[in-house]
């Protein structure tokens, strides 16, 4: 039996309307859970590039890449490695923090290199990017003085290394273009 | 030059010769050009349901791309049942709607529908297009995406104000698809592996599905089959790859398929797939289909090796250069010395292609039964008729009494099931080939859903016989009442109300509508055919016409049920020849 586990892709996808529709329905209906979802543009201005983390069986994995790849805009599916791959999140924050606690808030801002990026008597903001657990292990510092507001961004990742997952890709858009 | 003049001259250029359509607000810039073209050919139907099934059938008959056109809102609506029936049997077909003026769109506004949104998960790729300068390009890459890899629909929707815009037409024109490679050409070492596979079995069974016939590789794959000497099941979309007459054609697998195919799958060592996807209704309960089976699976969809049944051998590629290079490897086998023995197979699948033939019980005297109906149409109208058939009972017994020796003369609605599909499907097919007879088989509930394309039919000279196979009722729910509901007929008996006043409901057949005055009111010659002593002349009668359709209303006898069986759910072992006879497989020697 496999084990459902944490798989994150990355998608080169055409920068064409509605593309993010097609892939969140692919998703949808063949059943498949995202976990977390980002989308932004890459070095080049046609392509853009998705981090999708699904949580499924190893089985499933290998029909949810096959099915994205039938996606005409769908350029180039990679599953990153945990360990090959640079992954961060972000995280804004807003905690409960007044005269008395804001000296321990921004003491636990820097253990974790979070930086403050507002405060008003009441509150402060706290800005963070890393991975997964380090904006846990941070959350639950934060916890206890109360947390007004949170926003947490999509997974972002790149693979280590000099090679680059676009420019074979690249050289594809070129000669269609 | 306009959009909607470009639009016209791009269809002309891709090699549309035929559209089926029906103009509407949004989509009436395209038509005013169309009436001049020469090249292309429109036939206006009825309703659009009628324009993307003859589409469809229009594909199926002749390889080449199917057209249909309709306007903005429920003219694109209308569409969706086709283009879902097409997506789910793989055929090209290029959609072509209307949509609102783009400043409209995302306003609700009158007939406006986002059928780009709508059509998502049932076409292969859909565009939405607002800038004229696009529209050579588009319709190139729709076609190309429809056509090519695996086949399937492509939907155009192109605004109103595009369609009016003044633009300039460039052909030919390169399309921008970094992200469509269909892989077409088999990988050697798998190659190799499969036909090592094939000639170390004891007990393959060549599963060959509609990937064979769409690939146009019916040559390769006899070859292939008498090389090997293996024997071949076709499904439901591949029937006519293979001639139902060659002695090592075991017939269809599935639900409704010939106890001797359904049994070599079970009971196989190898299950050499060929542009087959494991289908439930070929499977049955999957965890008990073919449990001693190794898979070599060639599909030219990646997605579909793994997705049901995992492979021991994947293949990706076109069934035709895979069946190219599997004769030559196999052929290398043979030549260094292995050759597979299937002598104790064969003597198996023979014993159960003797005991165990498709046939049926004999109607209650002097009535007639619809396999007879089915049957003696085949014989009487030939192999080189293109059959159509809606879904249901009707479907089944063509599918297993109508002799097919060739491809692309058995049309169906396969993995959709969608019920009115014949008629406008036989349609399409003889506005594709006007010189070859075409023939709907169909339901007298069938009929009743998309009959009005006969109009289309009489009025442009597309003269297609229809056989009613006319049981009064909806009759395969009726037969899974039978069998699984305690013989409660909730609403499948088509030929009595709620009490008519003076009106008999009749004892067989449909009689509301009378099908006979119904098709002589579309200009159709009606015939009705009620006794078993007519059925020769009748069809005889029906093939001398020519220069109208032709609608026969047979009535036959309600009760007759589609055996053999695999009920929903249940194992392929659980095969039943006939109500309540299971095979004898001599399971107590394995």
């Amino acid at each position: 039996m496999t084990t459902m586990s944490k798989h994150t892709l990355s998608v080169l996808v055409e920068n064409k309307p509605g593309v993010l529709a097609r892939i969140a329905a692919l998703f949808s209906r063949r059943g498949f859970n995202i976990d977390s979802l980002a989308v932004g543009p890459t070095e080049h201005p046609d392509i853009s590039r998705m981090t999708i983390v699904v949580n499924v069986e190893e089985l499933p994995l290998e029909q949810v890449t096959k099915q994205l790849n039938k996606l005409v805009n769908v350029i180039k599916i990679v599953e990153l490695d945990q360990s090959q791959a640079v992954q961060r999140e972000l995280v804004l924050v807003k905690v409960r923090a007044d005269a008395e606690t804001r000296s321990q808030v921004t003491e636990i801002v820097q253990l974790f290199r979070a930086k403050t990026v507002d405060v008003s008597p009441d509150a402060v903001t706290v800005e963070a990017t890393g991975s997964s657990d380090k904006l846990e292990a941070m959350l639950r510092m934060l916890e206890p003085y109360g947390i007004k507001e949170l926003v947490q961004s999509g997974l972002v990742a790149i693979g280590r290394g000099a090679r680059s997952i676009t420019d074979r890709s690249l050289r594809a858009l070129d000669r269609s273009a | 030059m306009t959009g909607a003049q470009s639009l016209i001259r791009s269809l002309e250029a891709v090699g549309a010769d035929t559209v089926f359509g029906i103009p509407g607000g949004a989509i009436l810039p395209a038509y005013d050009p169309l009436m001049d073209s020469t090249k292309v050919r429109h036939i206006l139907v009825r309703h659009e349901q009628g324009a993307g099934h003859a589409a469809t059938g229009y594909a199926q008959a002749t390889g080449k791309v199917g057209v249909c056109m309709a306007t903005s809102g429920p003219g694109a609506t209308n569409l969706v049942t086709p283009i879902a029936d097409a997506y789910m049997d793989s055929v090209p077909m290029v959609a072509i709607t209307g949509q609102v003026a783009s400043k409209a769109i995302g306003t609700d506004a009158f007939q406006e529908a986002d059928i780009c949104g709508i059509t998502m998960p049932i076409t292969k790729h859909n565009y939405l297009v607002t800038d004229p300068a696009e529209i050579p390009r588009v319709i190139a890459e729709a076609f190309h995406i429809a056509a090519t890899g695996r086949p399937g629909p492509v939907l155009v929707d192109i605004a109103k104000d595009a369609l009016q815009a003044t633009t300039t037409f460039r052909w030919p024109v390169e399309a921008a698809l970094p992200g469509y490679r269909p892989v077409t050409k088999p990988h050697a070492k798998q190659i190799r592996e499969a036909a090592k596979l094939l000639v170390n079995s004891k007990r393959p069974v060549l599963y060959v599905g509609g990937g064979v016939l769409k690939a146009n590789a019916g040559t390769e794959l006899r070859i292939l089959a008498e090389l090997t000497g293996a024997p071949v099941v076709t499904t439901l979309m591949a029937i006519g790859v293979f001639p139902d007459s060659h002695p090592q054609h075991l017939g269809m697998p599935g639900m409704h398929g010939s106890v001797p195919a359904v049994t070599a799958l079970q009971k196989s060592d190898l299950l050499f797939t060929l542009g087959a996807r494991f289908d439930d209704r070929v499977t049955g309960k999957l965890d008990s289909f073919a449990p001693n089976a190794k898979v070599v699976h060639a599909d030219i969809d990646p997605a579909e090796i793994g997705k049901n049944r995992p492979a021991d051998v994947p293949i990706v590629g076109d069934a035709r250069e895979v069946l190219a290079d599997l004769i030559v490897a196999v052929q290398a086998e043979f030549d260094a010395g292995h050759r597979g023995d299937y002598a104790d197979w064969w003597t198996k699948l023979n014993h159960w292609k003797k005991t165990y033939p498709v046939g049926w019980e004999p109607a209650p005297d002097g009535r007639l039964s619809p396999q007879q109906v089915i049957e003696r149409i085949g014989q009487l109208v030939g192999p080189d008729a293109i059959y159509a058939a809606g879904v249901g009972q009707h479907q089944m017994w063509a599918s297993q009494f109508i002799q097919f020796e060739k491809p692309a003369t058995w049309l169906n609605s396969g993995g959709a099931g969608t019920m009115g599909y014949a008629v406008p499907a036989a349609m399409g097919a003889k506005a594709g080939k006007p010189d070859t007879p075409v023939w709907a088989i169909d339901g007298d509930g069938c009929f009743q859903m998309t009959n009005q394309e006969l109009t289309t039919c009489t009025l442009n000279n597309l003269p297609i016989k229809v056989a009613v196979i006319n049981n009064g009722s909806l009759g395969m729910v009726r037969q899974w009442q039978t069998l699984f509901y305690n013989q409660r007929y909730s609403n499948t008996v088509l030929h009595s109300g709620p009490g008519h006043d003076g009106i008999e409901p009749p004892a067989q057949g449909t009689r509301i509508p009378d099908f006979v005055l119904l098709s002589e009111a579309m200009g159709c010659v009606g015939l009705r055919c009620e006794r078993p002593e007519d059925l020769d002349a009748v069809i005889k009668q029906a093939m001398e016409i020519n220069d109208r359709p032709v609608v026969i209303d047979f009535i036959v006898h309600q009760d007759a049920m589609v055996w053999p069986m695999v009920a929903a759910g249940t194992s392929n072992d659980e095969i039943l020849f006939a109500r309540g006879v299971r095979p004898d497989f001599g399971d107590d020697q394995d």
